[in-house]
Formats: C-alpha cells, sequence, structure tokens
C-alpha cells in the first residue's frame, strides 16, 4: 500500500479526493521511528506535525505517560497552532509510522482544506470531552 | 565461498571476514573508508563499479552540479573553514588531500561540471591511496544475531557491521498507469535526441527542471507536471535555484510554449508514435489531455537496496529510502548502516521542517565522518580521544564554533558540537547528531548548532543538558554570522552560568 492510499483510509483525509490527496503526499512526507525514540520534545520550540499511520506512542510529562496514541491519531498540533513548545513528551513505543507537516507549514495546510480543517477540530473537541485534563 | 579467478585474487579485500564492510565506491563510500580507516577499523569496500566516483560518473545528466566550489575564498583550502566554500570535496585531514576539486575547475562556474566532479572523486580515491574491490557485485544478504552475511559475485563476505553507500540512483517511477512505457530522467542522455519534438516531463522536483532545462534548446515544446504546485519562495532557498529554473521563468511569463502544470497524472497511453498523457488539476478545476512525442518520467529515485526489505527494511517514501536512527542506522535491521545519499533517511529533528543537507556531497560528507566514530565506538569499543577544554574556554570556542565551523554551516539543526562534563571539567565530544543529544540523556553537556527560523533566518542554537533534561537557547541573530564578539560572549556566558558555575572551583 502506498502512503497515498494508506492516508485515505484515515478519518482525517476522508473528504479529500484522490488528486487532492496525492498532492498531500506529494507536498509532504512520512517518517518511521524506532520503538524508544523521541518525536515531539516537552519544552523544545519548533516542532512539527504527525499523524500516526502505524504503530503507537506514548504521550509523557515528567516522567507520567498521559495516553497513548496509535493509528489515526494526530499530535504536535497544539503546539505548531500556539507557536508554544509542546508541554508533554511524545515517544514512539513501537515502530510508529507518522506522515510530517511541518510546523510553520499547518496553518496554511488547514486553510486550504476547510474538511480537514473540520476534522481536526471535531478529533480536538471529543479529545477535551474525553481528557480535558491533558494540555499538549 | 566461491571460488576465486586469477583476477580475483589480486584485488584487494578476499571474501572472508572483516570487522566492517562498506558497500559502494561513489563519495559516501569513499569518505566512509577514509575516515573508518583514520579510526583504525578493519573493513573492505566492495563496489560492482570498475571504478571510483559512483552517480558522478553518469550524473546529472545536463552537466552540472548544483552545489557550488568556489576557487577562490577569504581563507585557506587547507583549512578547516574553506570547506564551507568548497561543497563538493571530500574531508580529510592531510593537507594533500583536502580541497581536491576546486584545482581541477576550469572556472568558468563556481559549480563544478559533472567531468570537474567525477576527477576530484577519482583523484581523492587515489591519493589517499583508498583500497576498494571493484567489479564485486553485492547480490543477497545473511543476518543472524551476530552478523551480516553478503553474498556477492566473488564470494561471501561477514562483518559485524555493514554500510550500505550505494546513494539514491535506481530509477523509480510513480505508480501512473502507462508510465512503465514512458523513459526515465536516466534514459535522456543527449538533448539533440529531443530535437523539434513535444516532451511531457512528469515530476518538478530536481531532475524534472534539469531535464526541461536541458530540452529548452532543442524541444519544441515542454510541459512540466505533477500534483504539487512549485513553491517558488522555497526554491528561492534551494540550491536548484542557480539552474533549471528558466521553464519556470518561460511559463510565468504566460506565453505558449512552456508549460508547468499542477496535476495528478491519470494514465498514460500509447497514441501512434507518441503518446497520449490524461491529466487532472489539483490547484485547478477540470482536465487537460496532451498529445506529446514523448514522456519523461522524472519521478525520483530509490536507493537499491537489493533483498533487504525481505529481510525487514523498513522504508520511506514510497519504498525509496530507509528509515534510519539518528545514527544512520536501519530502524529495523540493526547492524545495516547507511552513507552518502541514503544518509537523508535520519531525517534529525527537522525543527520547524528544516531539512538537513544529507542528499548532497555537502552534508552527507560529514554524516560518514561521524558514522565512522559511532561504529568504531560502539561497534568496536575504539573510544576516541576526547580533549579537556578550560572552562573560560568553551564560550569562545562555541562561539568560533558557530561563526565558521563547517558541520555547524552546512548540517543546520542537524549535527553539533558537543562538549560535556566530566570529573569537574569539560571534554570536547566532537560533533554528533543534535537528535541524539537531544533524546539520550547523560552527563551535563552543552551543544552547538546553527538553525534556522521560520523565515529562513539563521539562529545561532545552544542546548544546555543538566539534570531537568535540555534546555534551548536561540542566540541573536548577527547580519555577517559572527558571533566571536563580546556581547555574545555576554550572552552565552550568562546563559551557561549554571552549568559552568556549578562545577566552579571557587
Amino acid at each position: 500500500m502506498d502512503i497515498a492510499e494508506s492516508l485515505a483510509q484515515l478519518a482525517l483525509f476522508a473528504d479529500l479526493t484522490p488528486a487532492q490527496l496525492e498532492a498531500v503526499v506529494h507536498t509532504f512526507d512520512e517518517e518511521v521511528f524506532a520503538a524508544g525514540q523521541r518525536v515531539l520534545r516537552q519544552g523544545l520550540s519548533g516542532g512539527n506535525v504527525y499523524i500516526v499511520v502505524d504503530g503507537e506512542a506514548s504521550v509523557q510529562a515528567d516522567g507520567r505517560e498521559l495516553r497513548t496514541l496509535s493509528r489515526g491519531d494526530v499530535f504536535g498540533e497544539l503546539s505548531a497552532l500556539t507557536d508554544q513548545p509542546p508541554s508533554a513528551d511524545v515517544v514512539a513505543t513501537t515502530m510508529l509510522r507518522c506522515f510530517v507537516i511541518p510546523g510553520p507549514q499547518l496553518e496554511e495546510f488547514l486553510l486550504e482544506r476547510p474538511r480537514v480543517l473540520l476534522r481536526l477540530l471535531r478529533m480536538e473537541a471529543r479529545r477535551l470531552q474525553t481528557a480535558g485534563e491533558w494540555r499538549q | 565461498m566461491a571460488a576465486i579467478t586469477g583476477r580475483a585474487a589480486d584485488r584487494p579485500f578476499p571474501p572472508g571476514r572483516y570487522d566492517v564492510v562498506v558497500v559502494g565506491s561513489g563519495p559516501g563510500g569513499l569518505q566512509t573508508s577514509y575516515a573508518l580507516r583514520r579510526l583504525g577499523v578493519r573493513h573492505a569496500v566492495l563496489s560492482r563499479d570498475d571504478a571510483p566516483g559512483g552517480m558522478f560518473r553518469h550524473l546529472p545528466i545536463f552537466q552540472r552540479l548544483i552545489t557550488w566550489t568556489k576557487p577562490a575564498a577569504p581563507v585557506p583550502r587547507t583549512s578547516r573553514e574553506y570547506e564551507w566554500f568548497d561543497h563538493n570535496s571530500l574531508l580529510a585531514d592531510e593537507p594533500e588531500l583536502k580541497a581536491l576539486v576546486p584545482g581541477l575547475m576550469d572556472r568558468s562556474f563556481d559549480l563544478p561540471s559533472r567531468e570537474e566532479m567525477a576527477a576530484g572523486l577519482a583523484e581523492f580515491a587515489e591519493r589517499a591511496q583508498l583500497e576498494v574491490r571493484y567489479g564485486c557485485a553485492w547480490e543477497g544478504t545473511r543476518l543472524d544475531a551476530e552478523r551480516v552475511v553478503l553474498e556477492t559475485s566473488d564470494g561471501e563476505y561477514e562483518a559485524g557491521a555493514v554500510v550500505f553507500a550505494l546513494g539514491v540512483t535506481q530509477p523509480w517511477r510513480a505508480a501512473v498507469p502507462g508510465l512503465e512505457h514512458a523513459a526515465h530522467y536516466v534514459d535522456t542522455t543527449h538533448a539533440e535526441r529531443y530535437a523539434d519534438r513535444r516532451v511531457f516531463i512528469v515530476g518538478k522536483r530536481n531532475s524534472g527542471f534539469e531535464v526541461a532545462q536541458g530540452l529548452l534548446p532543442w524541444a519544441r515544446e515542454t510541459i512540466l507536471a505533477s500534483p504539487r504546485p512549485v513553491e517558488t519562495g522555497a526554491l528561492a532557498l534551494s540550491a536548484l535555484r542557480v539552474r533549471y529554473l528558466h521553464p519556470y521563468d518561460e511559463y510565468a511569463r504566460g506565453g505558449p510554449g512552456t508549460y508547468v502544470i499542477d496535476a495528478t497524472i491519470e494514465r498514460i497511453e500509447r497514441n501512434g508514435d507518441g503518446f497520449r498523457v490524461l491529466t487532472r488539476g489539483t490547484t485547478w478545476d477540470g482536465s487537460l489531455t496532451f498529445d506529446v512525442d514523448d514522456v519523461i518520467a522524472a519521478t525520483g529515485f530509490r536507493t537499491p537496496v537489493r533483498d533487504l526489505p525481505q529481510l525487514g527494511l523498513v522504508t520511506v517514501s514510497d519504498g525509496r529510502i530507509p528509515a534510519l536512527t539518528p545514527w544512520w542506522e536501519s530502524v529495523s535491521l540493526p547492524r545495516i548502516y547507511f552513507a552518502g545519499n541514503a544518509s537523508g533517511g535520519a531525517r534529525g529533528v527537522g525543527k520547524r521542517g528544516a531539512g538537513a543537507s544529507s542528499t548532497a556531497v555537502n552534508g552527507f560528507r560529514y554524516n560518514a565522518r561521524v558514522l565512522a566514530q559511532h561504529i568504531a565506538e560502539a561497534r568496536f569499543g575504539r573510544t576516541r580521544e576526547r580533549p579537556s577544554i578550560a572552562r573560560e574556554d568553551i564560550t569562545p570556542y562555541l562561539l568560533r564554533e558557530l561563526s565558521g565551523a563547517p558541520e555547524l554551516l552546512v548540517q543546520k539543526g542537524y549535527l553539533c558540537r558537543v562538549l560535556t562534563a566530566v570529573d569537574g571539567g569539560f571534554v570536547d565530544d566532537g560533533i554528533e547528531p543534535v537528535a541524539h543529544f537531544l533524546d539520550a540523556g547523560g552527563p551535563d553537556a552543552v551543544a552547538a548548532t546553527i538553525e534556522v527560523d521560520g523565515s529562513g533566518g539563521i539562529v545561532p542554537t545552544i542546548y544546555v543538558r543538566g539534570r531537568g533534561g535540555v534546555a534551548e537557547h536561540e542566540l541573536q541573530p548577527h547580519p555577517l554570522r559572527r558571533y566571536d564578539t563580546e556581547p555574545y560572549e555576554r550572552e552565552l556566558g550568562s546563559r551557561l552560568r549554571d552549568v559552568l558555575g556549578s562545577r566552579s572551583p571557587g
């Protein structure tokens, strides 16, 4: 399965046409992390936005696990949108494959794709409902 | 083991057991072998080619590189600082091996021609007396817990670690129906073949623009198409801007003849002696059909990894590039390392999306040197010398590094200079990947690197590792990028006060 097919199955991109999705795949790339590698770094600026394509990761702050992430989850977006360093680490707990959108490009990416923006908002809303105390 | 022929017996590195095997004799392989030899690591170098130079013996097709070498510079060619002015020579410690490319250039451009680059690599291999077993093709691989076995045309090689430096040179075609009938970039060879023809180029990255540029004096019409729009802002800061942008210039002026189209290529069909290309817009609504004489797939390249995916090699970019740890080891196959262009598979921290220069000689020559050191230490226990540095010298040393260290200037945000606290003092740990420094933990330490901010500005950055984790200090930018001055000493001194002061004898 190529990247475009794999992304097409994620809720975040469900509204994009194949041509739009292909343009996304041509603009950004994926990255794979070994288990134990840190992906998002607490307190350090300039992080990117990650969409989990495969594998699992753990959100940790000050040595405590806050939640786990798996296929379809997005992380790093709050810090990219607010231009603040993440308040938690994200560490791969298995081999982790993510699609990566550079932090500074998130705003334009979402404004050009309002349906993706809406889906992301819904994900954030659900996250607030179920885990209100956690802020990335 | 296969029988060794008379010819093979005269060649270096007969099949057998080595600490490390390096596969490839392009710039990545030569740089790795040079660095391993300096560290005293016993290794073999194998190459299917019959001479050094790798891809520069064939590519780029239109004969000029996009990375600079400046024969004249404000520093001597034998200095470390000169490496910033010469992005194409391999690295060496001996003066007679340094900066070989500028001496071979005719100086009609500050970008070497393909022949000048190839000659520089051959000269390096010759002068450094780097031994390579040429004409020896890697054909298969076996792995077990302790070793890697390479099956080659000459027999079997066993090693504790293998470094593949094979470039990203195997033609790759995007999954477009019918694209298999098209020529690939590597098949274009002579531009005059396209005289008075209508040419459709699939791809708008380096190789697409390079081909289009080469065809402008010959082709009747040139169409470049791919889904992603050309980002002129990004291109203006990329090495590509130096050449190859005339096709875009012609299109941007609004007339017919040369087109740069944002479209998905839906299908390519045979059409008499030519082709019909069906496209659908990505940044505009609708579809367009092109009847052309030629289609060229400029959809890029992949790393030639042979049977490694069957053994579990994990890749990125639709299988084109191995996914690597910060030390350029496969994330899934231990003891399998990549040097050269494929070292770009270790993406680094990618702060604000910034990429390293690992896919060009200027960057991967440093990766290779750091990799060799890592292999020597981590796999063979060869600890390197770590000179001590006096506490009062730390601030000026880091500022000098930020002002002129070529590793930091080229591999921005990717490699850093590290000083580590040991026994009440500090030692110079050399150059390490930034991702390793940030994530591996360890004793108190300071790292210096050069980063790029959201608008392309150059930001000297210091990371301080202490008990509470890593803190980040971005220093003020400077228009001349000179940080070895009193105001910076004061600023950095105050930021380092905690880490330096805590061990102060009083």
